[in-house]
């Protein structure tokens, strides 16, 4: 099929950067989204052009490393996956498809559909963590058996791959949906009990320091997110968070 | 950092705040319905709990500065989460599909104004005349003139009109706000499907209500 | 030539059982005051580099980590999907350290060095101990306590699991543990640089030079050792389930420097990943080894029915059992479709050389799970007294407990395929997964250049020529939690007094002359090819003729078209934009670079190893049913030295020796 693209092109942080026509044929529907790139910047390679930039590692949506807002939606059309494990088939010939990247004041953009989301990073760094060494020395695994439910609801939120679909979903870039999956895991643990009010605190003030907006529950992450995580883990976060300043 | 500043600057306690200033009047709702409802059964009734609120001091100057306040509070909070959240996407998207979550979700701040532009007619036509008769001009307590006034005002089908759009615009902030405000507060658990569902019918139940009283003094007098 | 007197292994004295702990009461200490005066660089953070960078940290090193993704998180152990072994023996089931060590050492063919393996095996309890404590929320059966899984080529349940994400959960435990010590101020992380060389002193490694990825800045960054844990080598195919990044340049670097490569012909081809689906490929993805304990692999037993499925006129539903050849369970009644990935791979290749191949392309074969859905269907319908013979409501019922066990995988494989395989089979094929050959490290796990240390993935020590499942994720964090830690003390205790090392002597000015001029080189070609068109190029060649079966002509003619690729590449690729920004080609362009060299000797071990071993299979030897014949004689590991050319390349032998277990014929009939 024959394909209208508009892309985003920038060429570096600095630059103001704008939309940019290009138009792709004979694309495969069997084709990944991705790979549907790959063969658009193999084109302008051997036209001497600069090709488009874009993150992307695993392609088998898991790392969390591809992004690109597609049609005005994170990781584009289809529901639970990422970029990377989106197909051609679900566009018809003709069609015009808008690849943007993420837009969040949090995440500036490095070059193209090229964003730094290191601020998950920094948010990880105020408290994503349990406080115990590597000694080889840790009590045995099933010292503390934890509650089934809880386990589960743990590994759920722990699912999270962090690209900031989210983010890119949310009317106000709002990451709390991230920042509530990393809570949450900890949370449902006994391991994470130790630390859990500080963890919570940290957590949220590294998140607004970042720049993100607010929540207003519009559940537009939840509804994009490619591992689904739920809207509960944000109440969670706001429990956690209240309960570490009341209590 | 100050514990009061730290909670209440943060995103979280801002939207706590504002949560709980929402559930307040959310309560009040009810109340204020309540008062008018009697309006449809008996003009005496009507009069006289209107003449207990009017009159009353702990209503007067306890409940209803608390009332004015949490409304103040609500909108400028409103406008200020409002501001901020625009701030944290500087660049806009070119193409946007907001089809992930419902319109009324994402433009609180719109059915908000309305309510506002609402309020300050409802100021205008009942508030500031009724200080005016107690407090400015002091005019004799006549506890049998609430039901007339209340009457006379919705004998304009332009007010009627008015009063039915912004009861619309309640019930959808409502729909999302009641149940976003409990999520805000941090309540989310294996009642929140029924606890939706009563939210939603009680944003839907109680503007309707209004209207409804609206519609029978317009068609009725 | 031998590995002895200038590189011994250093293998531990005394019984297997007590070398470990011995070693550990016999090496040097470095204080923890004079730990503060030592710089490591750590490149890679996946399991293995991740969990050693956090350890090194907290010990009290400086640490400096590398990745070239935009977070450690990224790393691609976060794609491994079933497991992760460890001889705790919850199940009761016989279990321990010594059977962990003995599946491990015959899983890999009797090519793996005993000391290593049992020292993994040892540590493997400490693993899951560790990971709990950091909130790794692995699978829980009802009571609160860990559940196991099996997997293939060994007959106790001591896997653990966290769904199909195990790699996710214990690779984000280990970025927790970094994290924790980022904020500290103990680890600096460097995410989206790139190592592009190794610097040394002395004789010593004691530094590298990197490029930030984004302004393309060329940076010095001195230590007192420098730990390489990069990973496999498996995108040498271009066609792998490695993730699109994944690349041999660290430890070719360093085997540039003097590194020893050990065994680059030991290559994982993985059984079970969704089939090739065109020119357009980028990357194959895995289906986890796990769906064959339920799925059944087979072919059509007549050419005409395969005829008919490639046009569209038949439906691989429609086949009588009768017509089908489950090809696994025949040729190995034992283990059936749990034979170990090598030996499943060789068979599906088998079939379809033969012509059985059920797509477009003749490289697919089904993997049905129609049997098990009916199988448990019937039990479902048993237990909850519905009726075992209506069909809607067993296969519903089926159904059900497949999504259960497998539903992440199942939409994955609809998502990419867009078929049901709920209704009809799976198609797959064998595809490149992972490497066991690598840097050749002694017990301490330090490469033949003094202060560089190689873990993971990236070194050659404990998968022999063939890894067993659940495998990877227990080296990684063996080495990077439990062994590093301690064996790289003993050579920094030489160095509490050396001082910082500076950035600014000869050395480093001429390895960082060295980066730079290879970089304006690719800039100024300005060749007609991308750099996709070499990799590509090599990718097929590697495949055809240096994958799944090898024989000698080929590997010769592999070598010599390795060469005029790589000939052709310096002359003709095109690398687009500048040097100082941005430029995702120009570090593809290093990669392939490196990956063309690798090929060469690729092919070169792959012919000097005349015999069939794990996942190396040389058609010439081969028993008369068409399985692996290993040769007595070159029970060795290979580790080439580096002289100036890959086809140069200078072998010695490490002799394998086996006093702990006997060597046998490995057989899964």
């Amino acid at each position: 099929m024959d394909l209208k693209l508009k892309i985003w092109r920038q060429k570096n942080s600095s630059d103001q950067g704008q939309i940019v026509d290009y138009d792709i044929k004979g694309v495969s529907p069997d084709m990944s989204f991705l790979e549907m790139l790959d063969v658009l910047n193999t084109e302008l390679i051997e036209k001497g052009d600069d090709p488009v930039a874009f993150d992307h590692d695993c392609r088998e949506g898991i790392c969390g490393m591809c992004s690109l807002q597609i049609n005005g939606k994170p990781h584009g059309p289809d529901a639970a996956i990422t970029t990377c494990q989106l197909h051609m088939r679900k566009f018809n010939d003709g069609d015009t498809i808008y690849i943007e990247p993420f837009r969040s004041r949090a995440f500036p953009v490095v070059k193209d559909l090229v964003v730094d989301r290191s601020a998950f990073d920094r948010i990880q760094h105020a408290g994503g963590y349990i406080s115990v060494n590597t000694s080889g020395n840790t009590q045995d695994a099933n010292a503390i058996p934890v509650n089934k439910d809880n386990a589960d609801h743990a590994f759920d939120a722990a699912t999270c791959i962090g690209c900031g679909a989210c983010v890119a979903a949310c009317k106000n870039a709002s990451a709390m949906l991230f920042v509530s999956a990393k809570v949450s895991q900890y949370a449902l643990l006994p391991q994470g009990q130790v630390e859990r009010k500080k963890r919570a605190e940290q957590m949220v003030a590294q998140m607004d320091a970042e720049g993100f907006g607010a929540c207003t529950n519009t559940g537009a992450c939840s509804a994009e997110c490619p591992k689904e995580i739920s809207l509960t883990n944000i109440a969670r976060l706001n429990r956690e968070f209240l309960n570490s300043k009341f209590n | 950092m100050s514990w009061f500043s730290s909670t209440f600057s943060s995103s979280i306690g801002r939207k706590f705040a504002m949560a709980l200033s929402a559930l307040f009047l959310v309560f009040f709702l009810l109340m204020h319905l309540t008062t008018n409802m009697l309006s449809v059964f008996s003009a005496n009734a009507f009069n006289e709990a209107s003449h207990f609120m009017g009159t009353n001091p702990v209503v007067q100057f306890l409940l209803q500065p608390v009332l004015i306040a949490a409304v103040v509070f609500h909108f400028v909070m409103g406008f200020i989460l409002e501001a901020k959240n625009k701030a944290a996407r500087p660049v806009k998207y070119a193409k946007k599909d907001t089809g992930n979550a419902t319109w009324i979700s994402q433009n609180m701040i719109y059915s908000g104004l309305v309510i506002l532009a609402f309020l300050v007619l409802h100021f205008i036509d009942f508030w500031v005349p009724e200080m005016n008769y107690k407090y400015i001009e002091q005019l004799p307590a006549v506890t049998d003139r609430y039901y007339g006034e209340l009457v006379h005002k919705f004998q304009n089908p332009v007010r009627v009109v008015a009063y039915v759009i912004a009861f619309v615009l309640l019930s959808l902030h409502l729909l999302h706000g009641f149940q976003s405000s409990l999520q805000s507060s941090g309540i989310n658990n294996k009642f929140t499907p029924g606890i939706k569902k009563f939210t939603e019918i009680y944003a839907i139940a109680i503007p309707l209500g209004f209207v409804l009283i609206a519609i029978y003094h317009f068609i009725n007098h | 030539m031998k590995i002895g007197s200038n590189f011994p292994a250093k293998l531990p004295e005394g019984p297997i059982a007590d070398q470990w702990t011995n070693y550990k009461n016999h090496i040097n200490l470095v204080n923890p005051a004079n730990k503060r005066l030592i710089d490591v660089i750590v490149v890679g953070t996946g399991l293995a580099g991740g969990s050693a960078a956090a350890t090194l940290a907290e010990l009290g090193y400086n640490v400096k980590a590398f990745c070239f993704q935009d977070s450690p998180r990224r790393a691609h152990s976060i794609a491994a999907q079933g497991g992760i072994n460890a001889a705790k023996n919850y199940q009761g089931d016989g279990d321990s350290t010594y059977r962990l060590f003995y599946d491990t050492v015959k899983g890999g063919d009797y090519r793996a060095r005993e000391a290593n393996v049992y020292r993994l095996a040892e540590v493997s309890a400490n693993i899951i101990d560790q990971c709990v404590a950091q909130g790794v929320p692995f699978a829980r059966d009802y009571g609160g306590l860990l559940d196991n899984r099996s997997f293939g080529g060994v007959l106790v349940s001591r896997t653990f699991y966290a769904k199909g994400q195990t790699g996710q959960q214990l690779l984000l435990g280990a970025y927790s543990a970094m994290n924790r010590q980022i904020a500290r101020g103990k680890i600096k992380m460097y995410n989206r640089h790139e190592m592009l060389e190794l610097v040394m002193i002395d004789g010593k490694a004691r530094g590298i030079i990197a490029r930030d990825l984004v302004s393309g800045e060329i940076e010095r960054h001195s230590a007192h050792a420098v730990v390489i844990a990069s990973g496999g080598y498996g995108n040498v195919f271009f066609l792998s389930t490695n993730a699109m990044g994944s690349n041999v340049s660290a430890t070719w670097k360093i085997h540039k420097k003097g590194a020893w490569f050990a065994n680059p012909c030991y290559t994982q081809i993985h059984p079970t990943c969704i089939p090739v689906s065109g020119d357009h490929q980028s990357k194959l993805t895995l289906m986890s080894e796990s769906l064959r304990n339920d799925g059944r692999i087979w072919v059509p037993k007549k050419p005409e029915d395969v005829k008919a499925i490639r046009e569209g006129k038949l439906k691989p539903t429609q086949l009588a059992e009768e017509d089908r050849d489950y090809y696994l369970e025949r040729r190995y009644p034992a283990f059936g479709n749990l034979v170990p990935r090598d030996v499943a791979s060789r068979a599906a290749k088998e079939r379809c050389d033969a012509g059985f191949g059920v797509n477009a392309t003749g490289e697919a074969v089904y993997l049905d799970f129609a049997s098990a859905i009916e199988r448990y269907g019937k039990e479902q319908a048993h237990l909850k007294g519905l009726d075992e013979n209506d069909k809607t409501i067993v296969t519903d019922l089926g159904r059900e407990v497949i999504k259960n066990k497998y539903g992440n995988l199942f939409q994955m494989y609809e998502k990419i395929v867009d078929d049901n395989p709920y209704e009809t089979p799976m198609m797959i094929y064998p595809a490149v997964h992972y490497t066991m050959g690598g840097t050749w490290v002694d017990y301490n796990l330090m490469s033949t250049i003094p202060g560089c240390f190689v873990i993971g993935e990236a070194n050659f020590s404990d998968h022999g020529a063939n890894r067993l499942g659940a495998s990877a994720l227990m080296q990684g964090l063996a080495d990077g939690y439990f062994v590093l830690p301690y064996t790289i003390g003993d050579y920094l205790s030489a160095d509490i007094r050396t001082g910082k090392i500076p950035t600014d002597s000869p050395e480093f000015d001429e390895a960082e002359k060295a980066v730079k001029d290879q970089l304006e080189k690719f800039i100024n070609n300005k060749g007609t090819k991308s750099v996709d068109y070499f990799h590509k190029k090599l990718g097929k060649v590697m495949w055809d003729k240096v994958g799944m079966a090898r024989n000698a002509q080929g590997l010769k003619e592999a070598a010599e078209e390795i060469r005029q690729i790589r000939d052709e590449f310096w002359k003709d690729v095109r690398v687009p934009g500048g040097l100082n920004e941005f430029n995702e080609e120009l570090a593809k362009a290093g990669r392939v670079a490196d990956f063309l060299e690798l090929g060469e000797l690729f092919a070169k071990d792959a012919l000097h190893r005349e015999e069939s071993c794990g996942g190396h299979f040389r058609e010439e030897h081969q028993t008369e049913e068409g399985e692996a014949k290993r040769d007595p004689k070159f029970q060795y590991a290979a580790a080439w030295e580096f002289t100036g050319d890959p086809k140069d390349a200078v072998l010695h032998k490490e002799d394998l020796v086996y006093e702990n277990i006997e060597v046998k014929e490995r057989s899964y009939k």
